[in-house]
């Protein structure tokens, strides 16, 4: 029992920490720091609101400082420096990695999973928006399709293990090939292919996400304009694709990218289906190979993750900075 | 209306046809899984699981172990294959058929039901459909009797054994053995061998990771949102640049931090790592919301003589209930569904493991032919999302668009 015991006394304190931690802060605050009341009533009030935002966003700022800002300077230095971290090796471990050939094929995987991934989850969940938009049945579709979101990555890789297995009497893909009189082979072996079917599972689970984004966008598009391109002759496909598209195209852009940035970060999949074998690495299970043992090159792999990643970093702060004007 | 959407009808058929073969194909998988996770292991390794409704055929081996009788020069064994005392616990349910029988491991289905074979005894043998058979000798017959092998029509057998080993992490002798010795099943399922356990573990994970990033993103989302001070407009592009951040940047630097600080690979740790991970998420949904609250009610608030601590409590934060649900939602099944977190902020000994990580380093490793282990924990792993995403699948939507709708 004790692991419940300790969970729950846990959240009692974690949770109570910080309720108490922002009751206190404001209490302080309004009551000893700077009270309302005495001749200095008026400024200690103004001084109060003054400091009162740092209050609140204190813990908030602390955490992101501290689990975002500082690894993104800490991994950078770390990677300059050798394995055991007390050697400076400078771009050492850099030049190390681009020598090495898996890490060339992971970093070629990952540029095929950053295209691939998203626009096919994209494509796929804009379809399936417009197809169930106007079906009676259509929420109850949308539900299944949303349901793999819940489903873990290892939960997912698991189900698709099912359907890639080698035996035709487990996986599907062999035992239709066996019922045409295919001899079973092991998808996740193919060279390249294996690949493709890795990324399936990610846009099996991600497609509802761009599905219900992109619904909701279409709802937002104005009757008008589909009803006027329709009185002027235009097919469904023409109103799909020249009135629908071009008018929701910031909504497709912002499910485009917060995939993207999924793909980057995605490590399970492969690290439980093939374990980065038959030529499918990509950069995150690279890194977990030299996690705990070379923290130098680790580091190293995160940083070009990093970099991988800045441009969407840059161009999601632009778009945000824009939107507050 | 349809008319008006320029749908013409049959354009409207290929529509349901398309979108039924979509969401076939999406059930597909998790179907499987789900089916294969009730089948006897044995059945899983014959037939697949698209084919669990109807019996299959399994091996099985037993001893012609009737009491033998003497017949001229001839001992004879005779009676019902289902009976003998090797197979008849798995044959007690109902009628079952012989398909083919042997003699030796290597071809148990070398003779069909009803065909006599010669045997190395200097008799015959034969197994009839119905499961009677006839065993004849020259030698006398020993009491264990002689080896029989046969290949029976099985009815689908559903149970639940693969989720009460995958649960304990004892298979069903072992289970049998424990509760003959005085334990009960609840007791078996504290046992650290089983998933049960790391299903505590990831609870224990995740609910606080859930509660504490709200609690803090909150407050700083209405900092955010309602409050004037210098250096706001940094702090919101910060935050949404920090959203971008991939996880794996910190893995090292923070593990080294957890470590000289005393925390090293324990819950605290991987709370307070979720915590960090979680914020921005948090408090980016959780601005985006709260900004579009309406001004009025804040501003009379505030010349009623609220304090920004009493608006935040009693009118932001109920107001805000859609988003903080939406979040919620979002972290838990984060916190529950992560793998790099735990692999890295946890100890990698059993008593700490996390449910996914369980799953894809010790089942996947040691287990990995074992299907019927297999899917059952899988499901095991998956049914609390499930069900938290069915029950407040609306929250979770409302929060998504939310933030990525303008």
């Amino acid at each position: 029992m004790s692991p419940i015991l300790q969970g729950i006394i846990t959240i009692i304190v974690g949770v109570g920490g910080c309720v108490g931690y922002f009751y206190a802060a404001n209490l302080f605050l309004d009551k000893v720091l700077f009270p309302a009341r005495g001749p200095n009533a008026g400024r200690n009030i103004n001084r109060a609101n003054m400091v009162r935002p740092w209050v609140f966003l204190f813990p908030a700022v602390f955490a992101l400082g501290l689990y975002l800002m500082y690894p993104v300077v800490g991994s950078f230095v770390r990677s300059l420096y050798d394995r055991s971290g007390n050697d400076f090796v400078g771009a050492g471990n850099y030049v190390r990695l681009f020598n090495n050939p898996d890490f060339r094929q992971a970093f070629f995987n990952n540029i095929l999973w950053a295209l691939v991934v998203p626009a096919v989850t994209t494509f796929m969940g804009l379809l399936i928006a417009q197809l169930t938009d106007r079906l009676s049945w259509g929420n109850i579709a949308k539900s299944i399709i949303f349901m793999p979101m819940a489903i873990s990555f290892v939960g997912a890789s698991l189900i698709w293990k099912f359907v890639y297995a080698q035996d035709p009497d487990l996986g599907i893909i062999n035992a239709i090939r066996a019922s045409f009189g295919g001899a079973p082979l092991d998808p996740l072996q193919i060279p390249f292919w294996n690949n493709f079917l890795l990324m399936v599972i990610l846009i099996w689970i991600q497609t509802g996400f761009a599905m219900v984004i992109l619904s909701a966008a279409l709802r937002g598009v104005p009757e008008e304009t589909i009803e006027a391109a329709i009185i002027d002759g235009a097919n469904p496909f023409q109103v799909f694709f020249k009135i629908k598209v071009p008018q929701i195209i910031g909504t497709i852009v912002v499910v485009w990218t917060t995939i993207t940035i999924l793909v980057l970060k995605v490590f399970d999949i492969v690290y439980t289906m093939t374990g980065g074998n038959y030529g499918t690495e990509i950069l995150p299970s690279f890194m977990m190979d030299f996690m705990f043992r070379d923290d130098g090159q680790a580091t190293a792999v995160a940083f070009v993750i990093m970099l991988v990643v800045l441009p969407v970093m840059i161009w999601n702060i632009v778009q945000a900075r824009k939107e507050m004007r | 209306m349809d008319n008006i959407a320029g749908q013409k009808s049959g354009l409207s058929i290929v529509t349901n046809v398309v979108v039924f073969l979509i969401v076939l194909i999406w059930l597909i998988p998790t179907v499987g899984l789900f089916v294969s996770s009730f089948r006897d292991r044995e059945q899983i390794s014959v037939s697949g699981w698209w084919e669990a409704p109807f019996s299959v055929e399994l091996t099985y081996r037993t001893r012609a172990d009737d009491a033998p009788t003497r017949d001229g020069d001839l001992y004879v064994a005779q009676g019902n294959i289902f009976e003998t005392g090797e197979v008849q616990d798995q044959f007690t349910s109902g009628a079952s058929s012989i398909a083919a029988f042997g003699l030796r491991g290597r071809e148990p289905g070398a003779f069909a039901a009803g065909e006599t074979a010669e045997n190395n005894d200097g008799g015959t043998v034969v197994v009839n459909a119905d499961g009677s058979y006839v065993y004849t000798s020259t030698e006398p017959l020993d009491e264990r009797g002689p080896r029989l092998y046969f290949l029976a029509e099985t009815p689908p057998d559903f149970t639940m054994g693969n989720y009460a080993q995958v649960l304990t992490g004892l298979d069903e002798e072992e289970r049998a053995q424990e509760i003959a010795s005085g334990s009960s099943f609840g007791e078996l399922l504290f046992e650290e061998t089983g998933i049960f356990r790391n299903f505590v573990n990831t609870l224990t994970v995740t609910i606080p990771a859930t509660i504490i990033p709200i609690l803090i993103a909150a407050f700083a989302a209405y900092a955010l949102a309602w409050m004037d001070f210098p250096g706001r407009g940094f702090l919101i592009a910060c935050v949404v640049g920090l959203l971008v951040v991939p996880l794996q940047l910190a893995l090292v630097p923070l593990l080294n931090l957890h470590n000289q600080i005393g925390i090293g690979q324990s819950f605290l740790g991987i709370w307070l790592a979720h915590t960090g991970f979680g914020l921005p998420l948090a408090v980016y949904l959780l601005r985006n919301y709260m900004v579009g609250l309406p001004r009025d009610i804040i501003e009379s608030a505030k010349v009623d003589g609220a304090t920004d601590f009493q608006i935040f409590t009693k009118i932001i934060l109920p107001l805000s209930f859609p988003a903080l649900a939406s979040f919620a939602i979002f972290q838990f099944l984060w916190t529950w569904n992560d793998l790099l977190v735990a692999k890295v902020f946890l100890p990698s000994a059993g008593d700490a493991q996390v449910m996914t990580v369980k799953i894809a380093d010790d089942l996947l490793g040691s287990r990995g032919g074992d299907w019927g282990i297999l899917a059952s924990a899988a499901f095991v792993s998956i049914a609390i999302p499930l069900i938290v995403f069915f029950s407040m699948q609306r929250y979770l939507v409302r929060g998504l668009l939310a933030g990525s709708v303008k």
